[in-house]
């Protein structure tokens, strides 16, 4: 009884390719996508571009820039071309420069070496200039880590100049430690202390000045309002475009259980024919994206308190774009699709790798940058790139360019092939 | 004018030719019977009176309009479609799915509105209006699907298996709801199985066979050009005879079948055999040719699927 059964189940599974495709196909995909995003090949990790604009001149500053870009965890670049001239040759950036690459998106940190750097990088007061640290707060990973890697090259690169510089503190508060020079850095060990979050060792003194690591450094979030608003706004987007898309491809697979059903054969013998049929359908799915783009979006004002009063301008055109090529896109899904189980299993499978490619699943910033620019060939990429635009950015409509224009585009050629798969239903 | 004309239809799928040059025609308010064997070629010829197929040759006209190519939507105004599935959306109601094909079908306004109060009687579910379709029986789907087809008053109405899978109750009131169509004037080309439907409802019936029609005329006219005066006679003995009875065939006991070709003629010759043999006649029973017999004549019994 149980081996006929057991026969039974594997005959079907044998004849059911979409079956097989989630059964094996779609685990080993994702696992792939995983793998290489987070970890089994090193060499595929992504390096962290850090944009450095010089403004100290100094053998010092050159000392960090060239201790930076000896790390092999950061990828450094000190020189740029001017925006909209890709033929000219690149200078070197400068502050204002660099703080636009990073609110355009071309890197998620830059560093500021002031002018005065030389003379104050290795003071233990809070004299002396500091280094910016520019931010895209859309990258959790990258400004901590260049700040840290900072503080590291900093001791590496010039550990006399620290040195030194402690032992004038020494000098400065302890002398030969006696008794009273112990009470007199007291203060200042209490201070490190207390920002370090350790306790002062007993017997010293000090004065008012604060610890702020080995070089200080004052970071400035060049998007966002804060970094909590603007991970809300991408994984509000991020989601909304993955069951976007979901939605999107089981509305459509509606022509399909029509074709079951005769409704479909019926319709397009009346007055709507198939053009009418589809049109239909298709403005249908459409606008439920649009609600349920706004609904995720209204909710996350809500519960999350997501800035969308601001945006409203670029969030309309990207949630209308984005509905719109979604919808386009579940119908050729299911025009090419035969039957409801075969939709939903190429449906689940195409869905599920465009989103961990295209960004839904965790930002693309993590990926390495083969798999980036692999994850441009996905709708979720455009999508999602546009949405941070609006609000990481504050981009302007004009602005979205690039990512509304390859998604209407995706939007016509989806039509069109839509259109021609769905010629199978019409007068043989 | 014809209601219904199609000329030379041609039409070939592969090595298969499922129409070789199919005529016939259908006038005002008659109703003809499409019969035909499985893969006989009755639902390409349909497909394509209702737009589905292309034709490789022939000609198609609707109320003398020539329907040129499939798609030729607005000369198929006057053309109603009603399929064997129930194509209906179920999670719309009765009323819903009436406005929805009227629309679809050009009807709106009070015009709608008239039509599907009008639909609602005549298919019996002005009561259950407003229940989604999901909900109903069999019967009730069916009639409702014949009223989608209908209700933008179609001068000729394609019925493709109204009948198939209904209870007595809901085929009787499916076939009163024809009746009504053709009281309208409406032309009925009915797709069937049901041989007594079509053999008690319509006016002429065409057979179909190998992608041609075989046979074109009144159900008497068909008898006459196929099995003619020959009458299938059951003969029920008070015993079993010591020798057979010629030409007819033993069937349960003393029960005997078999054909005469002029029953006038030859009854009286073979109650004599009867009465020569010993036997006496409990029974007898002489039949006029059904259309089924008409159709197996001429389509033969062999299993075409």
């Amino acid at each position: 009884m149980i081996a006929t059964l057991l026969r039974l189940y594997a005959l079907n599974l044998r004849r059911d390719r979409v079956a097989q495709m989630m059964a094996f196909l779609l685990p080993v995909v994702f696992f792939s996508i995983f793998a290489l995003v987070f970890g089994g090949r090193r060499d595929a990790t992504a390096k962290i571009p850090v944009a450095i604009a010089d403004e100290d001149h100094s053998p010092t500053s050159r000392r960090l820039i060239a201790a930076l870009a000896a790390e092999p965890g950061l990828a450094v670049h000190t020189t740029a071309r001017e925006p909209g001239a890709p033929r000219a040759p690149e200078t070197a950036l400068t502050r204002a420069r660099a703080t636009q690459q990073v609110h355009d998106g071309t890197w998620s940190v830059a560093l500021v070496l002031p002018a005065g750097l030389d003379t104050s990088i290795a003071r233990f007061d809070d004299r002396g200039g500091r280094v910016e640290l520019l931010a895209d707060p859309s990258d959790p990973v990258a400004p901590p880590t260049v700040a840290g890697l900072l503080q590291k090259v900093a001791i590496t690169v010039m550990p006399e100049r620290y040195a030194a510089s402690g032992l004038r503190q020494f000098e400065r508060y302890a002398g030969g430690l006696t008794p009273r020079q112990r009470a007199a850095v007291r203060p200042w060990l209490d201070r490190v202390a207390a920002d370090t979050g350790a306790v002062a060792p007993a017997g010293a003194g000090g004065d008012t000045s604060g610890f702020q690591g080995l070089v200080r450094v004052h970071r400035t979030d060049v998007v966002g309002a804060t970094r909590d608003n603007g991970m809300v706004s991408f994984y509000a987007a991020a989601i909304a475009v993955m069951f976007l898309l979901f939605t999107s491809s089981a509305s459509a697979g509606a022509l399909l259980d029509e074709v079951e059903a005769g409704t479909l054969e019926r319709v397009i013998s009346t007055r709507a024919g198939m053009t009418g049929l589809l049109a239909g359908k298709y403005l249908s799915i459409a606008l439920l994206g649009v609600l349920q783009i706004v609904v995720m979006f209204a909710w996350a004002k809500l519960a999350f308190h997501l800035g969308l009063a601001g945006h409203l301008a670029g969030f309309a055109v990207m949630t209308v774009v984005t509905a719109a090529t979604a919808a386009a896109f579940g119908l050729v899904l299911a025009t090419l699709c035969r039957t409801r189980a075969q939709l939903s299993g190429v449906a689940t499978v195409v869905i599920l790798v465009m989103s961990a490619l295209g960004g839904s699943m965790f930002p693309r910033f993590l990926m390495s940058e083969t798999l980036q620019r692999a994850g441009l060939l996905t709708f979720n990429a455009w999508a999602l790139d546009g949405f941070v635009k609006v609000f990481w950015r504050n981009a302007s409509v004009a602005e979205l360019g690039p990512q509304v224009g390859v998604l209407l585009a995706c939007l016509g050629a989806f039509l069109i092939l839509a259109r021609l798969l769905a010629r199978r239903w019409e007068a043989a | 004018m014809n209601a219904l004309e199609v000329k030379d239809a041609r039409k070939r799928y592969g090595a298969t030719e499922a129409l070789r040059g199919v005529s016939l025609a259908v006038s005002p308010g008659e109703w003809v019977a499409l019969l035909g064997p499985n893969g006989a070629g009755k639902t390409t010829l349909v497909r394509a009176i209702a737009g589905r197929v292309r034709l490789d040759a022939g000609t198609l006209a609707l109320l003398g309009r020539p329907l040129a190519t499939a798609s030729s939507r607005g000369a198929r105004a006057g053309l109603g479609v009603v399929p064997q599935e129930i194509a209906l959306y179920p999670l719309l109601s009765a009323r819903e799915n009436l406005e929805v094909f009227g629309r679809l079908n050009g009807v709106a306004g009070s015009a709608l509105r008239e039509r599907v109060r009008w639909a609602l009687a005549w298919t019996g579910l002005a009561e259950r209006a407003h229940e989604p379709v999901r909900r109903f029986s069999g019967g009730m789907k069916r009639r409702l699907n014949i009223a989608c087809g209908v209700l933008h008053r179609p001068r000729v109405v394609l019925l493709d298996e109204p009948t198939v899978g209904v209870d007595p109750q809901s085929r009787a009131r499916i076939l009163e709801m024809l009746e009504a169509l053709r009281a309208e004037g409406a032309a009925l080309l009915l797709t069937t199985h049901q041989l007594e439907d079509a053999e008690a409802r319509c006016d002429r019936i065409v057979i179909v066979d190998h992608g041609a029609v075989i046979a074109d005329g009144t159900l008497a006219a068909l008898v006459a050009g196929t099995i003619g005066a020959r009458r299938r006679v059951t003969v029920t003995l008070d015993r079993v005879p010591a020798t057979p009875l010629p030409g007819f065939a033993n069937g349960d006991g003393p029960v005997f079948h078999g054909e005469l070709d002029d029953v006038a003629t030859e009854l009286g010759a073979l109650l004599a055999r009867v009465h020569g043999a010993g036997c006496a006649v409990r029974d007898l029973d002489v039949r006029a040719p059904s259309l089924q017999a008409v159709f197996l004549h001429l389509t033969g019994r062999e299993l075409r699927e």
